[in-house]
């Protein structure tokens, strides 16, 4: 290492991305450092990849690190080394950047706008940096007519793909207000402890987000996660069914295999079980704080549809109704699902608030048949119940009808049983689990599903 | 060392055919003086077999190719004993003693190399690519973890054979199952996405000539904005590609309405992701 503090700063970005719940070790770090040696620290962004690649082991972990990197490694020091500039004329300029898409232009326009703009206090930037106060002075977004017209005088209409224009700027313009987001994070850690912001300002990944306090693009975000993470509990699923195989011989496969030993049959093989498909029924509580929850687990439950001889789902407030065909496939759009089940489906009564009891004894009451020696339930909800009666009988008998009952609760378990939680009392009846994040969702429905 | 600079890969890449981005070239740079194995993650189409193949051939490398599927297994990824020609030796020198039989059968004339054994063996350089790693079982990695970590291979007849030349190993994976953190911590990590704009255009430009320049940065924009949809499987690399042909084959000079519906299954594989993407883009009903 030539120049000092490196090695200092390497392991305090690794301190920073353990925070985040990755899981690096020295060996990693090693290699980091020896990558640092062998690239050199004269281009940042090949120093970015050669960290990234030997630091990381997954996709989903790389919007995590970025920000992370971008803190301990800065595009530079201090303000930009430009004129103080006015309003317009950045406009004008960040404009003409927007229109050719010029994205390293539009970082510097980034860096000046957040120096001219977006420092607060006393004097500006006393206190510290805002990249919301810099982007509601700045107004990128009402630029947008004008950076049409610009790419349109230039290049003449192109024909069929000029109708993509309108979405490609918008595009761009989401990416300057991120560089923003950088510069301003940049700026702020130049008078902040770094190691504070890395932990504090930059957003964990999709999966280990709470249910219960994810905002709506992180939802968007996570219930975009919904495909792969069924394909790959499918792909774990179908594993488990293979490798359940045992009992009888199978003589004919056996007798096959011996053929390279020699005609010795050194390994038998054994005779497949037809596979069982189970039968699932969801009841999902849809109540304001955790609809986030059952939404996704209701999208990821329809994606492994195929798992299954029969999916029945059933959404409830404090009245409970079957929404399986609003799920079916294809036909789900994951983003206005929610306001489809409560819009098509009677979920209240004479109020808008939760009643396990009400809903449950309705199910019991209704949709008894639903319910069989093969089914496997999952009741999905906070178990929050409003003071009113968990009618505790209603959920003993649908877990004696069933395979076996679980309930998923997003809520942290040192929470259970506060306030007008019923969850210890449902606990006793039914397995309850905690589920409060996606990677948790995930263990579970592996782990519980009936294969 | 195959490689001087990250500068020199992209460049040495590019000739071959294929267009690293700088991440790409970064990457194989590092793996390249690290001496680790590469392992690459995507979605399916955007090159990470050919990625190996380039390497390959720039490096004048033998390529080496495992491929992995459901129940591959050591016999079939490391080595085996070739039972009938041992059988026919056994039966050949019938007045042999056995101790003569026994150390002559179990020589290297018996000995049948598979991929990872072929890998570390010979002084000749080659590319070990094993694919679609993610497909094999969890025993196999194992398997995976002596060979990738200090490349040699254990034979119990023989002894422990030791790779006097390392191979550049690269692995991939479609991400259909989570791969063990153990095989992780040996390997580079890389990540293929899809490329930028302008890179994509220079790759259609490679790969498909005769295409006129405006075209081709049409139907990049049309393959941007359709990623940009929520479709159950949006188009790539491979698939802008294949439409670049076929747009070829059908002669338009431009696009318009009726050429991108009549082509839109080129891109797109499902009837679901068909009808949203002609919605959006204005399509008339297809």
């Amino acid at each position: 290492m030539t120049v000092p503090g490196v090695a200092e700063r390497l392991t305090s970005l690794v301190g920073a991305l353990r925070a985040h719940g990755m899981r690096i070790g020295t060996g990693e770090t090693v290699d980091a450092a020896q990558a640092v040696a062998v690239l050199g620290l004269a281009d940042r962004e090949l120093l970015r990849e050669g960290l990234a690649a030997t630091l990381l082991h997954g996709t989903v972990q790389r919007q995590v690190f970025d920000p992370v990197f971008d803190l301990y490694f800065p595009r530079g020091v201090g303000a930009p080394e430009t004129e103080h500039a006015d309003r317009d004329d950045l406009r004008d300029r960040l404009a003409a950047a927007l229109a050719a898409g010029d994205v390293v232009l539009m970082g510097q326009l980034a860096a000046e706008a957040v120096d001219g703009f977006g420092g607060y206090g006393a004097s500006p930037g006393s206190e510290g940096w805002s990249s919301y106060q810099t982007l509601d002075r700045l107004r990128p977004q009402t630029l947008f007519a004008r950076v049409r017209e610009n790419v349109r005088a230039r290049n003449g209409s192109s024909g069929f793909a000029d109708r993509l224009l309108d979405d490609e700027i918008r595009r761009r313009i989401e990416t300057f207000r991120r560089q923003v987001g950088v510069e301003a994070r940049r700026r702020i850690a130049e008078r902040r402890d770094r190691d504070e912001l890395a932990r504090r300002a930059v957003a964990t990944t999709p999966d280990r987000v709470d249910f219960l306090y994810a905002g709506k693009l992180q939802l968007a975000e996570l219930r975009r996660t919904v495909q792969p993470l069924a394909r790959k509990l499918a792909t774990r699923l179908a594993a488990r069914r293979r490798r359940a195989s045992r009992g009888s011989i199978d003589l004919r496969r056996t007798l096959r295999g011996s053929l390279s030993t020699g005609g010795v049959p050194m390994k038998p093989v054994l005779r497949r079980r037809r596979p069982v498909r189970p039968e699932l029924v969801l009841l999902c509580d849809v109540s304001g704080s955790v609809s986030g929850f059952s939404d996704f687990t209701m999208l990821l439950v329809q994606a492994l549809h195929d798992q299954f001889s029969k999916v029945r789902v059933f959404a409830f407030v404090n009245r409970l109704d079957e929404v399986t065909r609003l799920l079916e496939h294809g036909s789900a759009d994951p983003e206005g699902l929610g306001a489809r089940i409560r819009a098509e489906a009677t979920l209240t009564g004479w109020h808008g608030s939760s009643d396990y009891g009400v809903a449950l004894g309705e199910f019991a009451e209704r949709y008894a048949d639903a319910v069989g020696p093969r089914t496997t339930v999952f009741v999905l909800g906070d178990a929050r119940t409003n003071m009113s009666d968990p009618n505790l009988a209603a959920v003993r008998q649908v877990a004696e009808r069933a395979r076996r009952v679980y309930w998923l609760n997003p809520e942290p378990r040192a929470q259970w049983g506060t306030g007008d939680s019923a969850a210890p009392e449902y606990a006793e009846l039914v397995e309850m689990y905690e589920c409060r994040n996606a990677r948790q969702l995930g263990a579970l429905i592996a782990r519980l599903l009936p294969v | 060392m195959l490689f001087t600079s990250v500068d020199d890969v992209s460049a040495r890449l590019a000739a071959t055919g294929y267009l690293a981005s700088p991440a790409v070239a970064t990457t194989v740079f590092l793996a390249d003086r690290l001496g680790k194995p590469l392992l690459v993650e995507g979605p399916a189409g955007v090159g990470k077999t050919e990625l190996a193949k380039a390497v390959a051939e720039v490096a004048g490398a033998r390529l080496v190719r495992l491929q992995c599927y459901e129940g591959v297994d050591e016999s079939r990824a490391l080595y085996e004993w070739n039972h009938a020609k041992q059988l026919l030796r056994i039966s050949a020198g019938r007045d042999e003693t056995w101790d003569e039989t026994r150390t002559d059968i179990f020589s290297e004339e018996f000995l049948l190399t598979r991929p990872l054994l072929t890998a570390i063996r010979g002084n000749d350089p080659k590319v070990l690519l094993i694919d679609e790693t993610d497909k094999a079982d969890v025993e196999v990695e194992g398997l995976l973890l002596e060979v990738l970590s200090d490349f040699q291979v254990t034979v119990p007849e023989l002894g422990t054979i030791t790779a006097t030349r390392r191979p550049f190993v690269v692995l991939t994976s479609n991400a259909s199952r989570e791969l063990s953190e153990a095989l992780r911590r040996r390997c580079l990590f890389l990540h293929i996405g899809f490329p930028e704009e302008e890179l994509e255009r220079r790759i259609v430009r490679l790969k498909v000539p005769a295409l006129d320049e405006a075209l081709a940065g049409s139907v990049v924009r049309v393959v941007g904005a359709l990623r940009a949809m929520d479709l159950r499987k949006v188009p790539s690399v491979a698939e802008t590609i294949d439409w670049a042909r076929t747009l070829l084959a059908l002669g338009a000079d431009s696009l318009d309405e009726t050429v991108v519906r009549d082509s839109l299954g080129v891109l797109l594989k499902h009837q679901d992701d068909v009808l949203k993407a002609a919605a959006k883009l204005d399509l008339d009903a297809v």
